[in-house]
């Protein structure tokens, strides 16, 4: 499995209620919400993100509410990653049970620029800035977490 | 090698003799609990994936609390959702308005969550009930529906900050300045994935209500969980109030901490938390040239009876300074109907301000006091990022109840007299 688009850059600490208002939270319609992905600190991303897009940010990203929406958002918009330093801990395990794949990796948040081509490859962790030709190595995930993402989700992985 | 608090219970949750920091393991569960924004997506999650029963009725929560009464047509269709469900699998623990209250004040209250307890809630403050001895985690709605499935969960477990406490609180300070102080000093992300424990002897002169502020603000520092140790004043706090048995649970004295940090309450000062996170705290003495346009007493974090008397204590026989809307909001309807009893709602109309029946409403920018661009609110609720309360260029500074009622006194941040 593989991802392949431009850069969003994004900073420390961006939290749930950025990445979805909850003013907007009276749906749980997926579709409805992405419409209002970041736009309360960046109002062109869903104007201009395209399928396989990635994100990049610094340290804890998606701290705050437990919303499950905001991974949610964030894959429905057709982001195909999200990379950072660090994530919040119920964002991680949410973005893992919804299945939208996420890497901590802090030197390819610090290496990457915003509008960069980058490619991620899940299986193996490595990711490519193909702009400034260099290549990073994430941290894999336990393969508890791994068996969880192959199953296609939490719920999957209970059914089997 | 010893255990940490969080680490037996879990264990024993686990059905294993011992655990460590960084195992994963699959954790039995005594309760789950969602809110009306959470519970629809987990319902949806629970159907598509062709479960048809919970694991125990009993054992699952289900709070209306964040947009309720409803604010609009929307809020009315998952409200709806939610008491569907509830309905169709005879949830016995479903509190619908009229009954329920803001979800963290709610269950304490009810002694719907004891001591001992391994609990998940898809709400990031799940983690108040730490102060009466449990773990208790927040989740998001899949592992809400999971777990309303299996009654299980899975965890990583976590490692541990130890804050050993102190001294006792001077008079204007209260919970919320403890954890203010705290996060200020570790950060927004100073206890990612790790357990929050507090001990010491510092530990026995906190109320519950400051307890249960405390903890609550665990999720604000990262943490997984936050929690104190079980004495008198749980142990008086849990009487003739929990529906199962409080199990007690503590610390080896060997148990392995990452760090362990020593807090003087007698140290304490009134604090405030500045826009736009919980770790830019400031004594709120330094801040008094800051004019503000609204406060919010209430919620999750300090919608409790103590927050009420904080509150009537400061407010009472005054008037909320001109050009501020007081809005303040108990917490639970048992709290609600108190402050009726005792005259505090009353002398809260009298001052100038707003009671509002039970909402999470303002605290998460729903509606009940949403600010427009350049607003300033000081707020008893626990998050203060972009856009938390309204318009993206408004601001929120948390502080305590006496800090946001002083300060609706004189329409500036305002540091409570010390008695």
């Amino acid at each position: 499995m593989n991802t392949k688009g431009k850069v969003f850059k994004y900073p420390d600490n961006v939290d749930t209620d950025v990445i979805i208002p909850a003013r907007y939270l009276n749906t749980s319609d997926a579709q409805e919400l992405s419409k209002h992905c970041m736009e309360d600190i960046d109002t062109e991303f869903v104007k201009k993100v395209n399928k396989g897009d990635i994100m990049v940010a610094g340290w804890n990203f998606g701290c705050g509410s437990s919303r499950e929406h905001a991974p949610l958002v964030i894959k429905t918009c057709g982001t195909g990653c999200v990379i950072a330093k660090s994530f919040a801990r119920i964002f991680y395990r949410n973005a893992i049970n919804i299945g939208l794949p996420i890497l901590e990796c802090p030197e390819a948040a610090d290496g990457i620029s915003a509008g960069d081509e980058v490619e991620v490859d899940f299986d193996t962790g490595v990711i490519t800035d193909l702009t400034s030709n260099t290549t990073y190595q994430a941290r894999p995930f336990p393969e508890f977490i791994q068996n969880i993402i192959r199953a296609g989700g939490l719920l999957k992985s209970l059914k089997k | 090698m010893g255990m940490t608090m969080t680490q037996k219970i879990l264990a024993a949750h686990a059905g294993l003799e011992k655990v460590e920091a960084g195992q994963l393991i699959s954790a039995k569960l005594d309760i789950v609990l969602g809110n009306d924004i959470t519970t629809p997506v987990a319902v949806n999650e629970f159907k598509k994936a062709g479960f048809d029963s919970v694991f125990d009725k009993n054992r699952i929560a289900i709070v209306l609390d964040h947009f309720v009464p409803n604010k609009d047509i929307k809020a009315a269709e998952q409200s709806k959702q939610c008491r569907e469900f509830a309905c169709e699998h005879c949830v016995s623990h479903f509190y619908d308005v009229g009954k329920m209250g803001i979800e963290h004040a709610l269950l304490p209250e009810q002694g719907v969550v004891t001591a001992g307890d391994c609990i998940i809630g898809a709400d990031s403050h799940t983690c108040t009930y730490g102060a009466l001895g449990a773990f208790s985690t927040g989740v998001g709605s899949t592992d809400m529906a999971a777990g309303m499935a299996t009654g299980t969960a899975w965890f990583k477990v976590p490692s541990a900050l130890k804050f050993e406490l102190s001294g006792s609180l001077p008079k204007n300070c209260s919970g919320k300045d403890v954890i203010l102080t705290i996060i200020g000093m570790i950060g927004v992300d100073g206890a990612l994935y790790k357990s929050m424990e507090f001990s010491g002897e510092g530990v026995s002169s906190l109320s519950m209500d400051d307890r249960l502020c405390i903890c609550n603000m665990a999720i604000e520092a990262g943490a997984k969980n936050g929690i104190f140790p079980v004495d008198g004043v749980t142990r008086a706090y849990l009487k003739g109030r929990t529906e199962r048995e409080p199990v007690e649970y503590s610390a080896d004295s060997d148990a392995v901490y990452e760090k362990v940090i020593k807090i003087n309450l007698s140290d304490i000062v009134p604090t405030v938390a500045c826009p736009h996170l919980p770790e830019n705290t400031k004594p709120a003495s330094e801040l008094s040239d800051i004019k503000i346009d609204q406060v919010v007493i209430g919620s999750c974090t300090n919608g409790r009876m103590e927050d009420m008397e904080a509150a009537y204590k400061i407010l009472s026989g005054k008037k909320v300074a001109d050009g501020v809307r007081c809005i303040i909001i108990p917490a639970t309807m048992a709290v609600y109907r108190e402050c009726v009893e005792r005259g505090y709602v009353t002398a809260f109309i009298d001052a100038g301000a707003v009671v509002s029946t039970p909402t999470c409403g303002p605290c998460l920018g729903g509606y009940m006091g949403i600010l427009a661009e350049g607003e300033r609110c000081v707020a008893t609720t626990n998050r203060n990022f972009v856009g938390r309360m309204g318009h993206v260029k408004s601001e929120v500074y948390l502080a305590s109840p006496q800090t946001a009622a002083s300060s609706a006194l004189t329409g500036f941040i305002t540091a409570p007299k010390e008695a």
